[in-house]
C-alpha cells in the first residue's frame, strides 16, 4: 500500500506531472483516486463509454484492440484520455498483465482538472503528438 | 467438525475447531452473510471481538444521526422488496419479521435514524434471524495449512484457532488512521472526539474535508470559536457529484457558512506541520502549504483534528499476500468480492467497497453502505455456496413472451438495480441446454468479463448528471454490446416508450427464444 507521500513522490517522476509543484502534486494525489487491478483484470473495455483517466503508478497493460495486442504500458503512462476528450467509447481493452496501481480521474471530472492544471494539458498534448507521430510512421 | 450451533451448556456458540466457514465481524456485512449462508444451508461459525451486534454503528457517528435514510412512509408496502429502494438501513431477511425492521425503530424527527435506532435494527435483525455470533472472541492472526483435503485457513482468535476452507472478513473499514507528519501527536482524531460543549469558545482546525471532517464542522458550528477545515483537494459536494462521492447534503452547512462570510474557513492547502506555540495557552501553530496556487499560510488554533478517515484492520492478512491499495487499505478483490491474491479469503461488509466495478462516469458502486453491501452479501454467500459446496443455485426457467414484462418489472421494482447502479445486473441467460433462464442478480463486471452463452444484463446507471437511466447489456456470441434507454424525467421505466426499446432489445438478442 503506497501513502499519499510515497504516492506524491512517485508521480513527481511521471513526465505528465513534471512542471507541478509538490503542493499541486500532493493536491492531485488527494483529486484522483488510487485504484487496484489484479492481473488478467479488464480496465477498460472497447466499445463501452463511460471509463475514466488512470495513470499507470506501477504495473503493467496491454492494449488489445479486437481481440490482438497492439501495445504495452507502464509506469507513468496514461490511458483514457482519448475517448474521454472525444466523449466516445474506448478503441481498445486495456487488460492488466501484471498487477497495478493507477492514480484514477472520472471521465466527467478531467476537463476542468486539465484546465486548472495548464502544464498537465501541455504534457498530455505533447504525448497525443507523439502517439501521433509513431502512428503516422507506421503507416507510412 | 465443531458443533456449528449453541454448545449444549454454554451460551457461547461455536467452539474453536474445523467450520466450512468462519465469519469475522458482527456488524451489517457479517449479518447478511451468515444469514445468507445459511439460508443457503452453508454451516458456519462466526466470531466478534464486540460483545453485541452493530458493528461501527454501536459508535458512530460521532454525533448520533446516520447519513443513510429510511422512508418509513413511500411509495411501496413496507416488507416488500420494492420497499427496499426507500429503506437503505435494513437488512434482507426473508420472513416478515425479518425485512423491513429498521422504520418500526424510528421515532419520525427525522428520516435519517439515529445511531441507537441503527443500532437497535440491527440487534433486532439478529435476534428475530437467529444469528448466532461468538462475542468477545478477538480474531489474533490467521495462518495457511495445506492439508490433504487441500488448503486450509487457521484463524486464530483469543478463545482457540478456527480451521476453516472459507474465510469471510466483515470487519469494517474501522481503524482510524492520522496520517505521519510533523506535529500530527497534538491531533486527535475523529475517533477521539470529545463531547460538542468542551469546544465551546475554541478555534478548531479539522484536517480533511470528507462527510467526517464537515460531520464534525456541523455538529460543532454552535460551539467553536473557529472551524477551519483543510484538505489538499477541493472539498465534493454530493449534490455536485450527482452520486455518493462528496460531502453529503445534511453536512453542508459549514460551507453555506463560509461562502456566506459566515466565519467557517474550508482552505485548499497540504498541511505542513503542526507546531505548539510558544508561550502560548496550549495553542497549536498550524503551517499549511496551499494546494490553489496560493503562498503558504500559518493560522493559531486551540485544537487540531483528524478527520483523515480510517483503514480496514485487516490483522496479518497482508503478511499472508492479501494485497491492499488506496488511502483505506481496501483489499484488492475479485468482482465476487475474494481477494485478488490470497483465493479463499472474501470481504463483505463495506470492506466489499474494495471491488470497484465499472465505475462508468466516475460513479462508484454503494457498496460502502448497508443499502449496497447487503446484496453483495446474499451474492457473495452463494458465491461461496456454489462454488466451494456444490450447492446448485436455482436457475428459474423463463417464458420468453415473458422476458420483456419480466425487464420492465425489474427497473422498475428491483432493489438491487436502484442502489447498486451499474455494479449489479439481473441477469437472463440463453443456456444452450436449459433454454432461457433466470440467473439472477449478478456483479456487471462479471457478466461482462466471463464470456458464455448469450445473455441479457439489466442494470440502471448514473452518468454524474442526475439522471438514472436503464442500461441493457447483451452478449451474443461473446460480443457485448449496450443500450442505454433515455432517462425519464420521474425515473420510470414501464411506460410505452421504454417498453418499446426494451422489447426492441429482447427481439434483436434472443430471436431463437423470442421465436420460440
Amino acid at each position: 500500500m503506497a501513502g499519499r507521500e510515497e504516492l506524491t513522490d512517485a508521480i513527481a517522476g511521471f513526465g505528465l506531472f513534471a512542471d507541478l509543484t509538490s503542493p499541486q502534486l500532493e493536491g492531485i494525489v488527494h483529486r484522483f483516486e488510487e485504484t487496484a487491478f489484479a492481473e488478467g483484470e479488464k480496465i477498460l473495455r472497447q466499445g463501452l463509454s463511460g471509463a475514466g483517466f488512470h495513470v499507470i503508478v506501477d504495473g503493467e497493460a496491454a492494449v488489445v484492440i479486437d481481440g490482438t495486442e497492439r501495445a504495452r504500458l507502464g509506469r507513468g503512462d496514461f490511458f483514457g484520455d482519448v475517448s474521454i476528450l472525444l466523449g466516445e467509447a474506448p478503441i481498445a481493452d486495456i487488460v492488466a498483465t501484471r498487477p497495478m496501481r493507477c492514480l484514477v480521474l472520472a471521465g466527467p471530472a478531467v476537463e476542468s482538472f486539465l484546465v486548472d492544471h495548464p502544464r498537465v494539458m501541455y504534457r498530455m498534448l505533447q504525448a497525443q503528438a507523439r502517439r501521433l507521430r509513431a502512428a503516422n510512421r507506421w503507416r507510412s | 467438525m465443531a458443533e456449528l450451533t449453541e454448545r449444549s451448556g454454554s451460551d457461547r456458540p461455536f467452539p474453536p475447531g474445523d467450520y466450512p466457514v468462519v465469519i469475522i465481524g458482527s456488524g451489517p456485512g457479517a449479518l447478511q452473510t451468515s444469514y445468507s449462508l445459511r439460508s443457503l444451508g452453508v454451516p458456519h461459525a462466526v466470531v466478534s471481538e464486540e460483545p453485541s451486534p452493530g458493528g461501527m454503528f454501536r459508535r458512530w457517528p460521532h454525533f448520533q444521526r446516520l447519513l443513510s435514510w429510511t422512508k418509513p412512509h413511500a411509495p411501496a408496502e413496507r416488507g416488500s422488496r420494492e420497499y427496499e429502494r426507500y429503506d437503505w438501513n435494513s437488512l434482507i431477511g426473508d420472513t416478515p419479521d425479518t425485512r423491513a425492521i429498521q422504520p418500526a425503530y424510528m421515532d419520525g424527527t427525522s428520516y435519517f435514524p439515529s445511531r441507537p435506532e441503527m443500532e437497535a435494527n440491527l440487534v433486532a435483525f439478529t435476534e428475530r434471524a437467529g444469528v448466532a455470533i461468538r462475542y468477545d472472541c478477538r480474531w489474533t492472526g490467521t495462518r495457511v495449512e495445506d492439508t490433504a483435503e487441500g488448503r486450509r485457513f487457521l484463524v486464530d482468535t483469543t478463545d482457540g484457532a478456527y480451521r476453516a476452507q472459507v474465510v469471510v472478513v466483515a470487519v469494517g473499514v474501522a481503524e482510524p488512521f492520522t496520517p505521519p507528519g510533523p506535529g500530527m501527536e497534538f491531533s486527535h482524531h475523529y475517533a477521539d472526539v470529545r463531547a460538542a460543549e468542551t469546544y465551546a469558545g475554541r478555534r478548531v482546525c479539522i484536517v480533511g474535508k470528507q462527510n467526517s471532517g464537515f460531520e464534525l464542522a456541523n455538529g460543532l458550528l454552535p460551539w467553536a470559536r473557529q472551524l477551519i477545515l483543510v484538505s489538499p483537494s477541493h472539498a465534493k459536494l454530493s449534490v455536485d457529484t450527482n452520486s455518493l462521492v462528496g460531502v453529503r447534503a445534511r453536512y453542508v452547512q459549514p460551507y453555506e457558512d463560509c461562502v456566506l462570510g459566515g466565519g467557517v474557513a474550508i482552505l485548499d492547502a497540504a498541511l505542513e506541520r503542526v507546531a505548539r506555540v510558544d508561550g502560548g495557552d496550549g495553542d497549536l501553530a498550524v503551517h499549511l502549504r496551499r494546494t490553489d496556487g496560493g503562498g503558504d499560510l500559518d493560522v493559531e488554533v486551540d485544537e487540531v483534528i483528524a478527520a483523515t478517515g480510517f483503514v480496514c484492520p485487516l490483522a496479518d492478512l497482508p503478511e499472508l499476500g492479501v494485497a491492499t491499495f488506496g488511502r483505506s487499505r481496501l483489499p484488492v478483490q475479485t468482482p465476487w468480492w475474494e481477494s485478488a491474491t490470497v483465493p479463499g479469503i472474501f470481504f463483505a461488509g463495506t470492506i466489499s467497497q474494495g471491488s470497484k466495478g465499472l465505475q462508468r462516469h466516475g460513479q462508484p458502486s454503494n457498496s460502502g453502505a448497508v443499502h449496497g453491501h447487503r446484496y453483495n452479501a446474499r451474492l457473495l454467500a452463494g458465491r461461496i455456496a456454489a462454488t466451494h459446496f456444490g450447492i446448485t443455485l436455482e436457475r428459474p426457467p423463463i417464458e420468453p413472451d415473458a422476458l420483456a414484462d419480466l425487464v420492465v418489472r425489474e427497473l422498475a421494482e428491483a432493489p438491487e438495480l436502484w442502489h447498486q447502479r451499474g455494479f449489479l445486473a439481473r441477469v437472463m441467460t440463453v443456456d444452450p441446454e436449459a433454454g432461457l433462464v433466470d440467473d439472477g442478480v449478478q456483479p456487471l463486471t462479471h457478466v461482462l468479463d466471463v464470456g458464455g452463452p448469450d445473455a441479457l444484463a439489466v442494470t440502471l446507471e448514473a452518468d454524474g448528471t442526475g439522471a438514472i437511466f436503464p442500461v441493457l447489456y447483451t452478449r451474443i456470441r461473446g460480443a457485448i454490446a449496450e443500450r442505454a434507454l433515455e432517462p425519464h424525467p420521474m425515473m420510470r421505466y414501464d411506460g410505452p416508450d421504454a417498453r418499446r426499446a426494451i422489447a426492441d432489445v429482447v427481439a434483436s438478442v434472443l430471436p431463437g427464444v423470442a421465436a420460440g
